[in-house]
């Protein structure tokens, strides 16, 4: 193995590292907005708000992501009126097509994780809103969503780094992301074990990164409920 | 139907064969490697132990577009090199080994991780009364351990398996003609890529609603006097 390769690539696979992070948190922070108001109507006992919205979860859960990205990027570009629409400036760039997928796939993961969290707020907490004579829109903001959200940490944190894993597939539809990256290196010299487990290590301290800001983040937040 | 789809649909059908192909071939992979790093993280040394650890942690650290990457292209230089020297000809390495090969040693990983949990919480007392009775650690493993630990697993199982279903789309990238390549042989072909990548779509949620029902008569089966 000639190491001298990833030395020499270095620009090239850090610069593909500021897109993978940079997809990350862009996918990552829509996706969150939109989680908050879809995962409250998951959790309606209204049928009418629920059912679609466990619907959109069911179909982004149920379906690989590279499907959902294939049918963004490659997939729109059937439709003439899209084409000749205003739109198309979005669609047709492979960057934002990558950014709308994942954004949609995390919101319906986490909304689904929020669901749960929701759920599963005691009782008597609501309770004790109602009889402190709290509206269902102040329940929500003081009570259930500051809570669900704590109790939540762990497993949005696995969430993030599922995403992280996911943005390689933005180096499927030719954009230069650190896994596109190592594939350039690979095509360019044929060294695959050199660019690919180069990615990979790279891949491996973000992954870790996480894993540790998100251990922080239940040690600040969730220290109510250490025992 | 088969004229709607401009003939393709018989192409469509054999890349779903191709799919559940590589899907049932990973599980069997996967299964098998799970349950040596449960026993090692369970039973085993210091050395096999700490192999099992890494091994997991490699494994969700590293994305699994860049592994199945290394080791195709990888894999390819590795068989190439072992067979100059006993003088093969030129070996191609499958896509379709590759991908059974990267997908079963990553679900590996998260099949350890589900069956270390559930022997976990097979009921101590039951293990040591086994013992009490003068069984062999075999004997218990065979007939306490082992169906206990089956009910405990039953859900992290199925989730693992939804979730290597649609990693196989992943294949379609190293050139096997599951149904996400041929979807986009044919959508390209007839110019129609968002509704053959809808119809794939649709597929794997078929097969995940057949694993459901698959599951739920498994957990019927084996929560028989259970709680």
């Amino acid at each position: 193995m000639d190491f001298s390769i990833i030395i020499d690539n270095l620009p090239l696979l850090f610069k593909g590292l500021g897109l993978t992070l940079q997809l990350l948190v862009i996918s990552l922070i829509i996706g969150f907005i939109l989680s908050i108001p879809l995962s409250i109507m998951a959790a309606s006992k209204n049928s009418w708000v629920r059912i679609p919205v466990k619907i959109f979860i069911y179909i982004f859960r149920g379906t690989p992501l590279l499907i959902q990205i294939f049918i963004i990027y490659y997939g729109l570009a059937q439709f003439d009126w899209l084409r000749e629409s205003a739109l198309w400036i979005v669609f047709k760039e492979a960057y934002w097509c990558a950014i709308i997928a994942f954004a949609l796939n995390t919101a319906a993961y986490t909304a689904e994780i929020f669901r749960g969290a929701i759920l599963q707020t005691p009782k008597g907490e609501i309770e004790a809103a109602e009889a402190c004579g709290m509206s269902h829109w102040d329940q929500y903001q003081y009570i259930i969503l500051p809570s669900a959200l704590r109790r939540s940490i762990p497993m949005y944190g696995n969430e993030v780094i599922f995403m992280l894993h996911a943005t390689v597939l933005a180096g499927v539809i030719t954009l230069v992301d650190l896994f596109g990256a190592a594939k350039i290196i690979n095509s360019r010299h044929y060294a695959p074990f050199e660019s690919f487990i180069s990615a990979g290590l790279f891949y491996l301290v973000i992954t870790f990164t996480i894993v540790f800001i998100f251990k922080l983040a239940e040690n600040h937040f969730l220290k109510h409920l250490k025992r | 139907m088969t004229e709607i789809l401009g003939g393709y649909l018989p192409l469509i059908l054999k890349g779903m064969i191709v799919t559940v192909e590589v899907a049932i071939l990973s599980l069997l992979l996967a299964l098998l490697l799970g349950i040596f790093a449960a026993s090692a993280r369970l039973y085993g040394g210091p050395i096999s132990r700490s192999i099992a650890t890494i091994y997991t942690t490699v494994i969700r650290g590293i994305p699994d577009l860049v592994l199945m990457m290394l080791i195709f292209f990888g894999g390819q230089i590795l068989v190439n090199n072992i067979g100059d020297k006993f003088g093969w000809d030129y070996i191609d390495i499958d896509p379709m080994i590759a991908g059974i090969i990267t997908i079963g040693f990553i679900f590996g990983a998260y099949m350890g991780e589900t069956f270390r949990g559930a022997i976990m919480a097979v009921n101590q007392g039951q293990i040591e009364a086994g013992h009490a009775f003068g069984m062999t650690p075999i004997q218990v493993f065979i007939h306490i351990t082992f169906p206990g630990m089956i009910r405990h697993a039953i859900p992290g199982f199925f989730n693992n398996w939804l979730v290597l279903v649609k990693t196989t789309a992943l294949v379609s990238v190293i050139g096997l003609e599951d149904m996400v390549f041929n979807a986009k042989v044919a959508g390209d072909t007839l110019r129609q890529p968002f509704t053959f990548y809808m119809i794939v779509g649709a597929l794997f949620l078929l097969i995940t609603a057949v694993s459901d029902v698959a599951m739920k008569w498994l957990e019927r089966r084996y929560n028989v006097g259970g709680h």
